[in-house]
């Protein structure tokens, strides 16, 4: 039972009844990731998921690997750890937006700047669901919860800046109901080498439907989303002819008047050695901006456990060398 | 490279036999007092004293200079007997400033020695320590033998042959001291000399030895002191020995109780006073398998333990009070996955950052009882710096044998206190086996149990044992969410049995004495060498007392109720406002009484005496 040929979605499905609200847009990513399980060569039981508390960190009961649910933002912690001590398994953490940006920030940042190679996806819907729908550190101002009767007035922190100023050498944004774009974002994260960090955008309906209705409304999401591509101008809406063009310092929106692709776009770099122009991107913010799906960043850099001197002795090294250790320093015989 | 020949190390003054001395040396943070009383110590068990020592110093790294805030202080008893505790009362002084000599004063017996740099006790000097007239021009110090050492200029003239700076040879005045101190108690300077040239510059080493054997001379050729003295060696058992701090001790045992149960250490903590010397330690360690992780907070060092603890290895932590706190819903998760770890605790004087630096036994409560939920955990204490070697191994052992996070208690006095240490045979030692389970075709179990309660260690990787385990309650058995009601009982009573059944792994605590009589005294960590000395001495006169040091705290060993009441009376002596004595009376329902001292100084034998005497005579 070690060869990854033959497995199936089945292969990764346990016989936990999925909890999640009917409709919520865990659902999707769910699905996506039974289907991208079997096919990257990994067996169940090499893969264990690790996740916190919240909506998003049940996620592990419902797939048949190893997995453990933590506390609230520890999952990062947990992984590393797990990691650290077993580079032989394939980690994943599932986390959300209150569990990975504001309980468990710390762990998040120190994960990614280690580049421990395990592959972070944030369910981001921008409210916290399990206890009943208080705002959330991606909330927008203004929103009214349970906890903000008047209107949130904290500003949002941007994931994949947060990701991107820790150093995350893999930095990724998707969308829960865009079936191929979520898989293929997956994907690309799971063949990562290091530390890989994957913004969904995931709608919560019971306490903020519509969050992300921008990016997921047929209607409308083409004239607010830009799809990077590697090596591609950043182009989009629903005519193509608009882009994202760097003016001075700024990043600007710029419309071809013709219905032409406008020319002097921005190129999209994602092994840029420097973060800026990234960093640019990933604060383009509706409505002002179009915002950015895809894979913004993904460089090579040594991992956590490439950087650690850990050393593997045999058990007669290991012995040779506790014995050393005992004895080291100045020693006396009493006959 | 050792100029041997410019050694005298044969006193000509006449000399006198002692049982034992203890000496403490007084300075600046920024002295080397640490270094110099270490170094005594060390040449003492080399000559085959016993030995124990009393680091003392501030938390802060450079306290204003020549202020009593900032001294620092190391205090060494060695002894041809059991040394129990560095020393109730100071033969000799070593008062580098007027500061150390005012920080020490009120702890100096009547007739002691005070050794001072008198060159220190200029003006400024005096100003800085708050003394409006100079002590050593006054009545203050008629009771005591005063030596009056121009130790700072008599080091710079020492050093004059090396090549170092002015400051350098200022910063020799160390080994001056130490070389007077070698010279008044027939200490042998080799170990300091080799560790002196190992540690330091040829140019600085040269200025090192030379202000070394000027104090050694000092004594010798002036006529401060009329004698020596000499401490013959203790009788120890047969074998090889080294002296150990608590921490190194504890590291060793670690990595020993790893390697005993065939993984390898995984040990993330985040600095903090007084356990950082223990991932100090282990950091150097990586060819015993050690892993090291320097994390970003307490909650993620106990966090990646128990990532790693999942995944096979010897998952460990280690903080002090302020930082278990923040382990505390950590402490949970590993109670309810039931996973095995170890989480030290260096106790230090609370609460809040209190005394990062001070000794308390005030976290016995938070370790058996402090967490959210009944979560329990066995609680093991450390009973003296060599110990913790023992007790780290026997945290591990059922740690693994229970499947649960065992909770270790040293504290401030242990872990930088050192004492002799027979270098254990690891081979001799039981092997702590483990089973990680393979799959039988069946649906496994996550949270079935075998004859201990213990669930099987299942790793990430065994093909067909794929589960799920997290922080809801499970139903017993298959390890799924439950929140059926007679389930989550039968959780929380199994959980605290199996707990309860810790009592079997841990040896059953000593008892020195008879098992009945007026008084037994029951003692917890650190204080056991106190403890133990004042009981021995009170048997040695002819009292009825017993002596008992629980080494396993949670569970507290069942029959320990029999014992508590074979006395007329019981004592418990702690560093705290009466722990243990709530939970001796809680569970037993015995009258146990207190002997607390929170003062963030350890017990003297005095102290525990005199609470003996006075527990006696009530009696009679």
């Amino acid at each position: 039972m070690t060869s990854t040929a033959n497995l199936s979605p089945a292969d990764f499905t346990s016989d936990q009844e999925v909890r999640w609200c009917p409709g919520c847009g865990d659902f999707a990513i769910l699905a996506q990731m039974k289907k991208l399980l079997p096919t990257l060569g990994v067996r169940p039981e090499n893969t264990v998921f690790v996740s916190g508390i919240g909506c998003s960190s049940r996620f592990p009961y419902y797939l048949e690997t190893y997995g453990l649910h933590s506390i609230h933002g520890r999952a990062p912690a947990i992984a590393t750890g797990l990691k650290h001590t077993r580079p032989d398994l394939q980690v994943w953490v599932v986390t959300g937006d209150g569990d990975a940006l504001s309980i468990g920030c710390t762990h998040l940042l120190h994960a990614l700047r280690r580049n421990v190679d395990i592959k972070i996806l944030l369910f981001n819907n921008r409210i916290y669901g399990l206890t009943k729908g208080q705002f959330s550190p991606t909330s927008l101002p203004g929103l009214v919860t349970g906890s903000s009767p008047e209107g949130t007035t904290h500003q949002p922190l941007h994931p994949l800046s947060i990701a991107l100023a820790s150093k995350a050498t893999f930095v990724a944004r998707s969308i829960d109901t865009n079936a191929k774009h979520l898989s293929e974002t997956l994907r690309r994260a799971a063949e990562h080498k290091g530390s890989a960090f994957v913004e969904i955008f995931q709608n919560c309906h019971i306490y903020n439907d519509g969050a992300f209705d921008f990016a997921k409304n047929a209607a409308i999401r083409d004239d607010h989303l830009v799809q990077l591509e590697h090596g591609a101008p950043l182009v989009f809406g629903k005519e193509r002819n608009k882009g994202i063009r760097l003016n001075g310092s700024q990043l600007e929106v710029v419309t071809a008047e013709n219905g032409d692709v406008p020319s002097n776009l921005l190129v999209h770099d994602e092994l840029s050695p420097t973060a800026t122009i990234a960093h640019m991107i990933a604060a383009m913010s509706h409505p002002d901006m179009p915002e950015a799906i895809g894979v913004l960043r993904a460089v090579s850099e040594p991992t956590h456990n490439e950087l650690m001197h850990d050393q593997n002795p045999e058990p007669a090294e290991r012995s040779a060398a506790l014995e050393r250790l005992l004895r080291s320093g100045e020693t006396w015989t009493v006959n | 490279m050792i100029a041997n020949d410019q050694i005298a190390t044969q006193p000509q003054k006449p000399r006198l036999e002692v049982d034992s001395v203890v000496v403490r040396f007084a300075g600046d943070s920024g002295d080397g007092m640490q270094l110099a009383g270490s170094q005594v110590a060390l040449s003492s068990a080399l000559m085959g004293n016993d030995i124990a020592t009393f680091p003392d110093y501030p938390a802060e790294i450079r306290a204003p200079k020549g202020t009593p805030a900032g001294v620092s202080g190391f205090q060494v008893h060695f002894s041809s007997k059991a040394a129990m505790t560095p020393g109730d009362d100071i033969d000799v002084l070593v008062a580098m400033n007027p500061a150390a000599l005012k920080a020490n004063l009120s702890n100096l017996p009547v007739q002691s020695t005070i050794v001072v740099d008198a060159d220190a006790f200029d003006a400024k000097g005096l100003r800085l320590a708050k003394y409006e007239d100079d002590p050593l021009r006054s009545s203050a110090l008629d009771d005591f033998q005063v030596i009056e050492a121009p130790i700072t200029s008599l080091t710079r003239n020492a050093v004059t042959d090396a090549d170092v700076s002015h400051k350098i040879a200022t910063q020799c005045r160390n080994f001056f001291a130490m070389g007077i101190i070698y010279w008044l108690y027939g200490r042998e300077l080799d170990a300091t000399i080799r560790f002196i040239n190992n540690k330091f510059s040829e140019e600085i080493a040269t200025a090192g030895r030379l202000a070394l054997q000027a104090g050694w001379n000092y004594g010798e050729t002036t006529e401060a002191f009329e004698r020596s003295y000499q401490v013959p060696a203790a009788s120890p058992a047969p074998g090889l020995y080294r002296n150990v701090t608590g921490n190194e001790a504890l590291a060793m045992g670690l990595i020993a109780a790893a390697h005993l149960s065939g993984r390898n250490l995984f040990y993330s903590a985040y600095p903090i006073t007084p356990a950082s010397d223990i991932l100090h330690r282990l950091s150097r360690t990586t060819e015993c398998g050690t892993r090291t992780l320097q994390a970003e907070d307490e909650i993620a060092a106990i966090c990646a333990a128990i990532g790693a603890s999942y995944g096979g290895a010897m998952g460990a932590t280690g903080s002090s009070g302020p930082g278990i706190a923040l382990k505390t819903e950590a402490l949970g998760l590993a109670v309810m996955l039931e996973l095995p770890l170890v989480v030290v605790n260096v106790q230090r004087g609370g609460p809040s950052t209190g005394l990062p630096t001070k000794v308390e036994q005030t976290d016995l409560l938070q370790a058996v009882l402090g967490r959210n939920g009944e979560a329990p955990m066995p609680v093991l204490a450390a009973s003296g710096p060599g110990d913790c070697f023992n007790t780290a191994v026997e945290a591990w052992r059922i740690a693994t044998k229970l499947m649960t996070p065992v909770m270790l208690l040293s504290d401030a006095f242990t872990a930088n206190g050192a004492e002799p240490w027979r270098i254990p045979d690891i081979s001799d030692m039981e092997p702590i086996t483990v089973d990680h389970p393979q799959s039988d075709g069946t649906v496994f179990k996550p949270y079935s149990r075998d004859e201990w309660l213990a669930r099987p260690w299942a790793l990430p990787g065994t093909p067909g044992l794929t589960h799920r385990i997290g922080g809801i309650e499970k139903s017993d058995g298959t390890g799924e969410i439950s929140y059926d009601p007679a389930n989550h009982e039968h959780m929380v009573r199994l959980r605290a049995e199996k707990t309860a059944r810790a009592a079997q792994f841990a040896p059953a605590p000593e008892i020195f004495g008879e098992t009945t009589g007026d008084l037994l005294v029951v003692s917890w960590g650190g204080t056991f060498g106190a403890c133990r000395a004042a009981v021995d001495q009170a048997q040695q006169s002819g009292r009825k007392v017993t002596h008992m040091h629980l080494r396993c705290l949670n569970p507290l060993p069942p029959e320990l109720g029999e014992t508590l009441k074979g006395f007329k009376r019981v004592l418990a002596p702690e560093l705290n406002t009466g722990q243990l004595r709530h939970l001796l009376r809680a569970q037993f329902l015995v009258d146990v009484r207190g002997l607390n001292k929170i003062k963030g100084q350890p017990f003297w034998i005095k102290d525990i005496t005199q609470a003996i005497d006075s527990l006696l005579h009530q009696e009679n």
